[in-house]
């Protein structure tokens, strides 16, 4: 045995053990509202400490992210490259694979997708050369993976110390394509040129919202039909929570696993050129979202759910959306965003842990 | 190019090197200790930025740098002892906490930063060094690595002691239990929860002073999101090296290397993105690992909790 | 022999007293107000099936749980055993059914664990004390040796030193004979009562009548939770061997004329013209760091017979039950299915010829503990149609066929989509059962199908196998069990050190030849 043991799959916050059936939606909803109220008071009880009225924050926060017109058509925009990371985490994590390496796989997909989209445009219609950026992407995001899938499937090396590494190399090696290779010599500061507003993805209907949106939802829910109805996505979750009734059962896990890293990988960087083709238009150096890290809270607070996903990744766009707003209104720095996902995170893990025991007790 | 001028480029370039391993190093050696005893903590990264704030903030404040970095070690101590809490514990996901830990005092280090020193960004006054005779007097080595806070030389000499931990005591036969069997070691009569427990705040004391020494030595000040993924570097370290902290120093030495090459390079005004020579250490880590990848063992209990009488 | 240490110079008394001791779990009480006295100079034999409450009632004796009502007394006072440290300073030391020995750290290291956590740890000492224990024992231990090295044997005689190095007064073995050989068993019966001479109180947990009556001074029967009986020392030489076995039998099950376990192998399903319906032909696998491998295995079975393979665990039975199904790579050898060769098929394309293998390992390998029953019946079925199809779940189609097999192979199960790790080990043995042995099946590898299941499941297991035995297909019986062997086997051969290293008809007089040859012993 080693770490693989408890693999994400395995993991929800708390332990393997599915929510009680009888547990009920009403209950299931208090298990969520509970520990985000608790969280809300407790990030609260910070800004007073610093001096800022709690209430005027979220007010602020979700005025801003949720219920101006423009906060929240730039939300559901935000929303479109979480999905498709949110989406490729679930493959992964679901499968029992620690993919921390989500940021350089984003980076790559979005360099790809600036450097050939603006060439592609030109000599091709919109039409057929949007959908070559995003395969180009997807295709060298996938590549990026394999080197540690490979190392997993056929070495048994462990995939956290490996995508780490390899998003540490990714980011790197992003900077350096757009300041090297991709420069665009017309401006100077360096970045990779810019796709024309026309040739980027089309606006829904009369608002600023990207069409990306849309891949996005489809992304993550066609991974949820996958991962729950499909025989392929039963294999991945026998990987995930057993690997070696995987085997016993003949799967063939090192084909899995190095489909899962792809998969995972491909989806993340297919959202970095989505962002890209989107919103974007151009990579800057040094720009780092890091979207790839502050997903996987979402995908955990949905338990690996791809509906549930939808609704965590909303929040995390209003929080981020609102989040910058109110760094320019009330002077709250928007990593205030991280502290708030994080106390999120612990609570509704520590809201779990004691509904469980609280279940065991009463069976008692 | 003239001789001297190298001379003094290997110096500095030399010097850097070692500034830049320390808390990398620190991180290395905690993480190894939380591993040994199997909890996987990914929390180190935050453990570290907030022993870089808490430390900066007491050496600010008081004017003593050691009181900065006790502040700085209690700091990292402080978000271990949550973690301990947490995951050892409660028995909470290990890789989940860790997550949340690193974002939310990511984001709280710079909350508070922007609060108190956004418009002033104070620096401390640049450390005492601890010049060792003799061994100073060396050309071009001495300065270079013979020059340095002697928190310097403590971190390297901690790679002793580590060792001696692990090799010749019971604490160490302990931690290598917790991580390995650890139900072998609960009916040997030795608490898992309060190995486990120790291993985890000793890794937040060492991320915590290696947060400090980034802060307070090496950059003189605090910014957000300074510690950049030290703390992660510490993970891999601890990985690679497989429970021998000699083997942390070695790879943080390599790591050192490059990260002062960027600044060197940029120094000498040679003129390639500072991108490419970070990408190094991790290039040479890959590689080794895709030569030598079946050897990398772990722990076996590693980041499953412990749980009396579960199987 | 050796001089009797102080202890057993003193008159026999009790160390401890469980009184009206109970221990509830969610769902079950695992003891319900049990009597106990554990004296010193007794091999005091706890006895009873799995889930009658032995090991909450050893988990409760060395500190891991506490009685919810009663009391235990240690030397007649009431103490509160509330941790596994505070149960080693009382004396009372444990030899777990699971090995609680760390691999990766050497027998002494292994030995010196719980010292005070600043010192370093001290080798010569307990060099000198281990040295002084293996005398008097009569037995050898390898010190500097890793755990890991040492066979399951060597590491029960390190875990019982250890009970030894820290003073223990009682020592409690847990079901210690189920990984042994029968040689391995009788040593530890002598060992057993070289320690009682000593002074030692002996609680020797097992559900195996022989050795209870073999080895017990004092007999207490465990039934579901409760202590249905006691036979105590006199009666114990009074009745000798066999009647005891008849009382005890008759504590758990009622009035029964048998031990029900020495069923003798009665008809055969054999058809001995038939052509060989599994040929396999010098089979071999690499060792590897904790196995022997196989070197040049072969073997025939024919339709209806049912081929043992004897041996003590860990001389390569795993590896050939795998190499067999096609989970391990082989070296060398090849494997004809009906005459066809299967070396190229992997692990799906050998189920699909009809080759099954029911693993050892339920919840390791053979299920996924958090997945539904119904799923687990498919397990090595993922994609196929009718319950895939064009890779879609056909949940109808599953829950309809899983029903039928529930119904068939009679799984106590809540309901279908009740995670499978939450039934019982008969229970899920039952799930396997059903998925090798449905659809198809021609030739079954069976490993150590009845270990670690309690009599009930044990009898209907063996019922199935003969069952399937005479459907015409071809058996393979892998186990450690000889006696399981003897009751179904038409033919036994011995695995020992990756090679056979016998073949013989099951005849009256077998048993000796196998058991010499597994340890070694020429025939």
């Amino acid at each position: 045995m080693s770490v693989e043991a408890t693999g994400p799959a395995e993991a929800t916050a708390v332990d393997s053990t599915p929510a009680p059936a009888g547990g009920g939606f009403v209950h299931r909803l208090l298990m969520a509202i509970g520990p985000i109220l608790a969280a809300l008071v407790l990030a609260g009880a910070i800004l007073l400490a610093v001096g800022v009225d709690p209430l005027t924050y979220y007010g602020t926060v979700l005025q801003r992210g949720l219920l101006s017109p423009l906060g929240i058509q730039q939300t559901l925009t935000r929303m479109a490259p979480l999905l498709f990371v949110a989406a490729g985490l679930i493959v992964a994590f679901r499968a029992g694979m620690w993919n921390l390496g989500g940021d350089g796989q984003f980076l790559l997909g979005a360099v790809t997708a600036a450097a050939s989209a603006p060439l592609l445009v030109e000599v091709l219609p919109g039409w057929m050369a949007l959908p070559i950026a995003f395969v180009l992407a997807t295709a060298v995001a996938m590549i990026w993976s394999l080197v540690p899938a490979l190392l997993r499937a056929y070495q048994g090396v462990n995939e956290i110390i490996t995508t780490l590494m390899m998003t540490f190399l990714g980011t790197s090696l992003a900077n350096v394509l757009v300041k090297l290779v991709f420069l665009d010599p017309a401006t100077t500061v360096p970045q990779t040129r810019t796709l024309p507003v026309e040739d980027r993805l089309p606006r829904l209907f009369d608002t600023t919202i990207t069409s990306g949106l849309i891949f996005g939802l489809v992304a993550i829910i066609a991974v949820h039909l996958m991962m729950t109805r499909t025989a392929f996505g039963l294999k991945l979750r026998i990987v995930g929570a057993n690997p070696r009734a995987a085997i016993h059962a003949g799967l063939g896990v090192p084909k899995l696993t190095v489909a899962v890293f792809a998969l995972s990988a491909g989806l993340v960087g297919l959202g970095g050129a989505v962002d890209i083709v989107g919103v974007q238009g151009n990579v800057r150096a040094d720009w780092n979202p890091a979207y790839g890290m502050a997903v996987i809270p979402a995908v955990f607070l949905a338990r690996m759910n791809g509906f549930a996903a939808i609704g965590f990744v909303f929040l995390l766009s209003v929080l981020s959306i609102g989040g910058e707003s109110a760094a320019r209104r009330v002077g709250v720095p928007n990593t205030f965003t991280l502290v708030l996902v994080a106390i999120v995170l612990v609570m509704l893990a520590l809201a779990e842990y004691f509904d469980h025991r609280h279940n065991q007790s009463r069976k008692a | 190019m003239t001789g001297l001028f190298s001379e003094v480029f290997l110096g500095a370039l030399l010097f850097g090197a070692v500034t830049a391993a320390i808390p990398l190093l620190l991180a290395g050696l905690g993480e190894q200790m939380s591993e040994k005893a199997g909890v996987l903590n990914i929390g180190i990264e935050g453990m570290m930025i907030c022993g870089a704030y808490c430390g900066f903030v007491g050496a600010f404040y008081s004017g003593s740098l050691w009181l900065g970095f006790l502040t700085g070690a209690l700091g990292g101590m402080a978000v271990a002892l949550v973690m301990a809490l947490l995951c050892v514990r409660l028995g909470l996901n290990q890789i989940v906490i860790g997550i949340a830990l690193t974002l939310g005092l990511e984001g709280l280090t710079a909350l508070l930063h922007h609060f108190q020193f956004s418009r002033s960004y104070p620096r401390l006054p640049a450390a005492d060094a601890t010049v060792i005779p003799v061994l100073s007097d060396i050309p071009v080595l001495g300065p270079a690595l013979f020059k340095h806070h002697l928190l310097v030389y403590l971190a390297v000499a901690l790679v002793v002691v580590m060792s001696i931990i692990y090799r010749r005591t019971q604490l160490g036969l302990n931690l290598q239990a917790a991580g390995d069997k650890p139900a072998a070691l609960d009916v040997a009569g030795v608490d898992v929860m309060r190995t486990r427990t120790i291993a985890v705040l000793t890794t937040g004391g060492m991320a915590g002073l290696g947060g400090a020494y980034l802060a307070n030595v090496g950059a003189g000040l605090f910014i957000p999101f300074i510690t950049n993924g030290a703390g992660f570097l510490g993970i891999v370290l601890a990985m690679l090296a497989r429970g021998r902290p000699i083997w942390v120093l070695f790879g943080a030495l390599l790591f050192g290397i490059c990260l002062s090459l960027t600044t060197a390079m940029q120094v000498a005004g040679i003129n390639i993105p500072t991108d490419v020579i970070q990408m190094l250490p991790f290039l040479a880590v890959m590689i080794m690992l895709v030569l030598f990848g079946r050897r990398a063992s772990l722990p076996a209990a590693l980041g499953i909790p412990y749980e009396r009488g579960a199987r | 022999m050796t001089r009797p240490s102080q202890s057993s110079t003193t008159e026999p008394h009790d160390i401890v007293v469980l009184e009206g001791v109970t221990k509830r779990f969610p769902g079950v009480v695992a003891n319900d107000s049990v009597d106990l006295r554990i004296r010193s100079g007794e091999v005091h034999v706890l006895l009873g099936e799995n889930g009658a409450g032995k090991s909450t009632l050893i988990g409760m004796l060395s500190g891991l749980q506490q009685p919810d009502e009663g009391r235990i007394l240690v030397d007649g006072r009431p103490t509160p055993i509330t941790s596994p440290r505070h149960a080693l300073s009382l004396g009372i030391g444990t030899v777990f059914q699971h090995m609680m020995l760390v691999p990766t750290l050497t027998v002494a290291e292994n030995l010196l664990l719980g010292g005070p956590w600043w010192q370093r740890p001290r080798i010569g000492q307990l060099e000198a004390r281990v040295a002084e224990i293996t005398k008097s024992l009569n037995i050898t231990v390898r010190l500097h040796a890793k755990v890991s090295e040492l066979s399951l044997g060597e590491q029960q005689q390190v875990e019982i030193l250890r009970a030894m190095v820290r003073n223990s007064r009682l020592l409690i073995l847990d079901e210690s004979t189920s990984m042994l050989t029968p040689q391995g068993i009788e040593e530890l019966g002598a060992l057993m009562r070289r320690l009682v001479e000593q002074g030692l109180a002996i609680v020797f947990i097992t559900h195996k009548l022989k050795e209870a009556a073999a080895f017990g001074d004092r007999i207490s029967v465990l039934k579901l939770g409760r202590k249905v009986g006691e036979i105590t020392p006199p009666r114990l030489k009074f009745l000798g061997e066999k009647a005891a076995i008849t009382e005890i039998v008759e504590m758990m099950f009622g009035k029964q004329t048998d031990d029900p376990e020495a069923e003798r192998h009665a008809g055969s399903f054999a058809k001995p013209d038939a052509a060989p319906l599994l040929q396999v032909r010098d089979l071999s696998v690499a060792p590897m760091a904790d196995s022997p491998g196989l070197s040049s295995v072969s073997f025939d079975i024919r339709p209806g017979e049912i081929l043992g393979i004897a041996g003590i665990d860990g001389n390569g039975q795993k590896q050939l039950a795998e190499a067999l199904s096609g989970q391990l790579a082989t070296t060398g050898g090849s494997v004809e299915l009906d005459g066809r060769s299967i070396d190229a098929m992997d692990v799906g394309q050998r189920r699909a010829a009809g080759l099954r293998y029911l693993t050892d390992d339920r919840l390791g390998e053979g299920t996924v503990g958090t997945f539904p029953v119904s799923i687990n019946f498919f397990l090595k079925q993922v994609g196929e149609e009718p319950f895939w199809r064009r890779g879609f779940e056909q949940r109808g189609e599953i829950d309809s066929r899983a029903g039928e097999l529930v119904r068939e192979y009679d799984v106590r199960t809540p309901s279908l989509k009740t995670p499978v790790g939450r039934l019982s080990g008969g229970n899920i043995q039952k799930v396997l059962l059903a998925r090798e042995l449905a659809d198809g099946a021609r030739v079954v590898i069976f490993n150590k199908p009845t270990y670690g299941l309690d009599l009930a499941n044990t009898l209907a297991s063996r019922q199935r196998i003969r069952d399937t035995a005479a459907r015409g297909l071809a058996i393979l019986l892998i186990s450690t069990d000889l006696e399981e062997l003897l009751s179904m086997c038409d033919r036994i051969a011995v695995i020992a050190n990756g090679r056979l290293v016998g073949d013989v008809q099951n005849e009256d007089d077998v048993r000796t030849t196998v058991g010499r040859m597994m340890v070694g012993v020429a025939a």
